[in-house]
């Protein structure tokens, strides 16, 4: 089957990088287990919180643990693919972004296969794991809806998760010292998905649930996952709608996008 | 259509300054000012000026790096930003700040990523690395890793990089800089070859008068964002009154007379046997027939201006008024 010759020059730039990588092997597997490790301590976080309370915002421990495995698959995909972009800063500050500019294909691309970084492959399998574990331990009533559920809502909220990192690290292109700022999104999202959205007092709630979509990467699925009814009284039929918050996110985050690489200036000569 | 043509290019920079304590004004200054290009096929141009005259502002929007603030781009026929990706495969740019290579792998694997950048068959892309090859020297350290590799070493590299695509236009930022007098003298030589050949538009920014007499053919002067010079360097000289010079040595001393019409007399040394002439309209060849016809010439030897002398006039020149 002929390749299109852009997804080749795609595979060439992620194949480099590997390369580039594994120049540097023990700093690769120390950042493969690390990153591991740290994903990981999340989901014991929210073990150990359940050591002091019987009960989260109206949740039991094993339903906080599905949330916070649907939550946790999400954003390790994002992280995966996108995940690195938080470097824009660094390239736009040291004018590597010029270089990007030069050359024919696409900046974005450019970013999620030339520096894509393999040790993160590790954390993604290592909550998919958390969160079959999860399943099994739960047991939910098994239909081909919620067979469906559990495989597009990670992928979904993933594709949430990678419209507010790309959108995060725009930021970069008006403000080159934007700091950590973007990292409130992205990070703070995650944190935000690991519970029950009903923890959460009312501004905060808005903001990160409803305003940024976060309610839908693990919240609602969940629900539906495990029969239960909102605690917030909203419909049960939202558990499906992750995927319809996902599209209008990725055509912001793609708008976003081209007017920060319009508002562009290159530093230096 | 000319290769790369502009009208009223232009690039504004705004600048925050502090003014007390929280107060910061907003203030405008245009980097780029109403440029006005016309670059045709197969020319050999040198974009030339102090610092901060707005040099690698102009070719950041020339190739699609930076939106102009104002005015109108067109290189190969394309807007550089709303058709970067298409422009990119038309042009070739070394900027030696902003490497095309990867820094951690040899510089051989480069080369063999850009062809799959570029979606460059093999057979010309072998061709074409084949002739950098051999005439920028670059097989004794074509396995080495980028970031091991030497300025000049580098330099010749991102050369190679920036043409193996067969680019119709060539851009240059200070391609010379830093390197060693043997890294030099190479580079420029290969390009001197590659604009005498035709098929590549040279446009280059450069502090070095010995890339600008090898490698311009056309001069285009910037200073504070405007263009001051668009001509050849002879034209250049012209207008800057600097002259051609011949020096005559004489069997006898000078005998104070009038210089031949088109001359005048610059100096008289060596006892009057050896007079410098500067030429104004007269050519070379005229004054030493005239003389050679009073029958007392030795020796004469023609002096070409220095470049020098006029690029330092120029930058020197009281800045323009701004609008």
């Amino acid at each position: 089957m002929a390749e299109h010759p852009r997804a080749t020059a795609y595979r060439a730039l992620l194949v480099a990088q590997v390369r580039a990588q594994t120049q540097y092997r023990f700093s690769f597997w120390l950042d493969a287990v690390s990153s591991s490790v740290v994903s990981l301590l999340d989901i014991v976080a929210v073990l150990v919180l359940f050591r002091a309370t019987p009960a989260l915002g109206g949740f039991s421990v094993r339903q906080c643990l599905l949330i916070a495995a649907l939550g946790n698959v999400a954003f390790s995909l994002a992280d995966a693919s996108v995940g690195n972009i938080d470097t824009m800063r660094q390239y736009i500050r040291t004018g590597r972004l010029d270089s990007m500019l030069l050359r024919p294909m696409g900046v974005l691309p450019q970013l999620v296969f030339g520096d894509f970084a393999p040790r993160r492959l590790g954390r993604v399998l290592q909550s998919c794991l958390v969160l079959a574990g999860t399943l099994i331990w739960i047991d939910p009533q098994w239909t081909v809806g919620r067979a469906v559920l559990v495989v597009a809502a990670p992928l979904a909220g993933a594709v949430i998760f990678a419209s507010v990192f790309v959108a995060g690290s725009t930021v970069a292109f008006w403000f080159v010292e934007s700091g950590e700022f973007a990292n409130a999104f992205t990070y703070g999202g995650r944190d935000f998905t690991l519970y029950p959205i009903s923890i959460y007092p009312g501004w905060f709630r808005k903001i990160f649930a409803y305003g940024l979509g976060f309610a839908f990467v693990a919240y609602y699925p969940a629900l539906a996952l495990l029969g239960v009814a909102d605690p917030l009284g909203a419909p049960a039929a939202l558990a499906w709608c992750s995927p319809l918050i996902a599209v209008p996110a990725v055509l912001a985050a793609a708008l976003v996008w081209r007017v920060g690489v319009r508002h562009y200036r290159s530093t230096g000569s | 259509m000319a290769l790369i043509e502009t009208h009223g290019l232009r690039k504004d920079f705004v600048v925050r300054r502090k003014v007390g304590r929280l107060r910061r004004q907003r203030h405008v200054t245009a980097a780029v000012h109403d440029v006005d290009l016309a670059i045709e096929a197969g020319e050999m141009v040198g974009y030339i000026g102090p610092n901060g005259a707005g040099k690698s502002t102009t070719l950041k929007m020339l190739t699609g790096v930076l939106s102009p603030s104002a005015g109108e781009v067109r290189v190969c026929g394309l807007r550089p930003v709303a058709q970067r990706t298409r422009l990119a495969l038309r042009i070739g740019v070394v900027f030696g700040q902003r490497s095309q290579l990867w820094w951690d792998l040899p510089l051989a694997e480069s080369f063999r990523l850009l062809r799959h950048v570029y979606r460059v068959p093999a057979a010309d892309h072998a061709a074409r690395l084949r002739r950098c090859r051999r005439l920028l020297e670059l097989d004794e350290f074509l396995d080495t890793p980028v970031r091991q590799l030497s300025l000049g070493q580098r330099m010749r590299g991102e050369i190679t990089a920036a043409l193996l695509h067969a680019p119709r236009i060539l851009f240059l930022d200070e391609p010379t800089i830093g390197l060693d007098v043997v890294s030099k003298q190479s580079v420029r030589a290969f390009l001197a070859e590659l604009g005498e050949a035709g098929d590549t538009t040279l446009m280059l920014t450069t502090h070095d008068l010995a890339d600008i007499e090898r490698l311009c053919r056309r001069l285009v002067v910037i200073d504070h964002g405007r263009v001051v010079h668009d001509g050849t360097l002879g034209e250049l000289h012209a207008r800057y009154s600097s002259r051609r010079r011949v020096v005559a040595e004489l069997d006898v001393p000078w005998n104070g007379a009038a210089a031949p019409s088109g001359t005048s007399i610059e100096a008289v040394e060596a006892d009057a046997h050896r007079v410098t002439f500067a030429l104004h309209s007269a050519t070379a060849g005229e004054l030493i027939a005239s003389l050679a016809a009073s029958g007392a010439l030795r020796d004469v030897s023609v002096l070409e201006p220095d470049i020098e002398d006029v690029v330092a006039r120029l930058y020197a020149a009281p800045e323009p008024s701004r609008g």
